[in-house]
């Protein structure tokens, strides 16, 4: 476990200067001049004012020599200015990324919970008639537009619960009551495909356990049906749910980045959104670094996570 | 398996089949849509705007009185196109790097296959957005992005495979008496790892048509006046409360098309692949 847990992490650095090099490089693969790009529309460009604006990047500087700069800010929290604004762009994404992840953490949070007794469901439904229903249901689920769903609820809402605040985002710590009304209609809609997807892992892996020697031989001992499947079943069927949480993160997140132009949250979607329609390139990077690090190095803690508890996991 | 078994099999696996129809309709709606579409798609008429269904609208009109069912024909055809030239990107690129990392080894392997890891490590979206930066927005550009963003799942799902086969005898055997690179993979390696690889287009089909909306509803993909269904959802929620139907319309298209490649990828993953099929 030891080595293992070393040889991840060894991997979660080696992705990390990719990911990094990656982001570093995308300004540059920018057809034309990136800088000119950046200054756009601005009638009094001047070509003192794009000097200005590439030292002020560090643009005139060898390309390795740039990349080691951005990177060592990068490491010291420092990931350069917002053009426009001047301030800095590791404090736009923090006071960004708390909505982001409350509404991924919360969706994840319910997934987990309404997939349990669907999952459970689902595995008794199995050879009745109700078989294909599921399996369809399954997957209309799955392929749900969560930011369709999010346009449905507010419509909805609009009409019949007009005084509900179903835009916009206020902190937790401000209004308690305010930021869960606020958070709860694109919480439910991004989560629904993942509950879809966890139901479908859960129907599955209780099928497999259900079907397996040891089950049979409790069922021979006269264990009951219902310790069968909470006591040995459940248990074991959890372990493949907890393998597919880092990947089915990967699609909440996404879903969140687009429900948020929905809902006019501002998280780090919007940001996004917005960083390109003011082609503020240091903020998009610092946006798609910090977020993806955050992400892999969730998808790591989760696979640590599963190595723990699954004994049976090689570590080869 | 020739065509006419793989038809009766597919028969037989009653969820496989719906899927194959409806992803057919959808398929057939954008190669179609243009001669079966009933009005033009950008042709406003202000008095007929707002309509719910009706038989002169059988879909409704936009805020500018544009027939919804036209739109959603035409947004197929993009929607259906950039999804189809991703995955084919996505297949092409990345199955053919899998493949020449299993068949190379060594350091061309790792190397390819950590470049993998780090396009993996993106969040889809994340990494889609900001490739759409860099190249500017429109429909071939998001057909790239989302082509790059699927690249690293194919050359994961071709490598594993390829490596098995290339350790098979026959398989040894051609690489020893001279077969070079393009002939072992193209004849031997090929044809033994194609299962599972179409199962994965098809599902990638279903999940890139999703992606694809996404990013036309963010305003990076598709750009107007050519009618995309992530668009047509996107400007019609300004007007919902007039009326909701454009919205529920489009919705639902983007659905139809993106569940009916899901459930034809599930059932033919019980056709082709048995061992994933016990699985689901």
């Amino acid at each position: 476990m030891f080595q293992y847990t070393v040889r991840r992490l060894l991997d979660l650095v080696f992705v990390l200067l990719g990911v990094s090099i990656l982001v570093f490089l995308m300004v540059r693969f920018i057809p034309g001049d990136a800088v000119a790009i950046m200054l756009g529309a601005n009638t009094d460009i001047t070509p003192e004012r794009v000097d200005a604006l590439r030292r002020q990047i560090g643009l005139d500087l060898p390309v390795y020599e740039q990349y080691w700069n951005w990177l060592t800010g990068a490491l010291r929290g420092d990931l350069g200015t917002s053009i426009w604004t001047g301030t800095p762009v590791g404090q736009e994404i923090l006071a960004r990324l708390p909505a982001t992840f409350e509404i991924t953490l919360l969706a994840l949070v319910l997934a987990l919970l309404l997939s349990f007794p669907l999952g459970v469901l689902a595995a008794r439904a199995r050879g009745t008639g109700g078989d294909v229903v599921v399996r369809v249901i399954a997957i209309v689920g799955l392929t749900l537009p969560s930011f369709w769903v999010g346009v449905l609820l507010l419509y909805f809402f609009s009409i019949y619960l007009p005084r509900w605040p179903a835009i916009g985002y206020v902190p937790f710590g401000e209004d308690p009551l305010g930021n869960l009304a606020r958070v709860a209609l694109p919480t439910v809609a991004v989560s629904l495909p993942m509950v879809a997807g966890l139901t479908r892992i859960l129907r599955s892996s209780l099928l497999e356990v259900l079907s397996s020697d040891y089950v049979r031989t409790a069922r021979a001992k006269g264990v009951s049906e219902r310790v069968m499947l909470y006591k040995h079943a459940l248990r074991n069927a959890m372990i493949p749910m907890i393998t597919v949480i880092g990947v089915q993160l990967g699609y909440l997140l996404s879903g969140v980045v687009v429900i948020e132009q929905v809902f006019a949250i501002p998280g780090v979607g919007r940001l996004m959104v917005g960083a390109i329609n003011e082609r503020n390139y240091p903020l998009l990077q610092g946006v798609v670094l910090v977020v993806t690090g955050v992400f892999v190095v969730v998808n790591l803690l989760v696979d640590l996570a599963y190595a723990w508890i699954d004994p049976r996991v090689e570590y080869s | 398996m020739n065509a006419r078994r793989f038809f009766a099999r597919l028969w037989r696996n009653r969820v496989g089949f719906i899927g194959f129809v409806v992803a057919l309709v959808v398929v057939l709606a954008a190669a179609l849509g243009p001669l079966i579409a009933p009005y033009d798609p950008l042709a406003q008429a202000i008095r007929e705007r707002f309509q719910g269904p009706s038989g002169t609208h059988l879909l409704g009109t936009d805020n500018f009185g544009r027939d919804t069912l036209s739109r959603i024909l035409h947004g197929y055809r993009t929607s259906v196109l950039v999804s189809l030239g991703a995955v084919f990107i996505a297949t092409i690129v990345g199955g053919g790097l899998g493949l020449l990392a299993a068949y190379w080894g060594g350091w061309r392997d790792r190397l390819i296959m950590r470049f993998m890891d780090v396009l993996l490590a993106f969040p889809i979206i994340l990494l889609a957005i900001a490739v759409l930066a860099v190249l500017g927005p429109g429909s071939f550009n998001t057909g790239l992005a989302i082509g790059i963003v699927y690249t690293p799942v194919f050359a994961r799902l071709a490598r594993g495979p390829a490596l098995t086969v290339l350790s098979w005898d026959y398989v040894a055997a051609a690489r020893a008496l001279g077969g070079g690179a393009l002939r072992v993979l193209g004849k031997h390696v090929t044809p033994n790892v194609m299962a599972p690889i179409l199962v994965q287009v098809t599902l990638s089909l279903s999940t890139a048509i999703l992606v694809e909306a996404s990013l036309s509803f963010l305003g990076l993909g598709t750009q107007p006046p050519t009618p995309s269904l992530g668009l047509m959802l996107s400007e019609s929620r300004g007007t919902m409360l007039l009326s909701p139907w454009v919205s529920v319309f489009s919705g639902l298209a983007i659905l139809l098309a993106s569940f009916g490649f899901n459930l034809f990828g599930d059932g033919l993953r019980d056709l082709l692949d048995p061992k994933l099929a016990r699985r689901r």
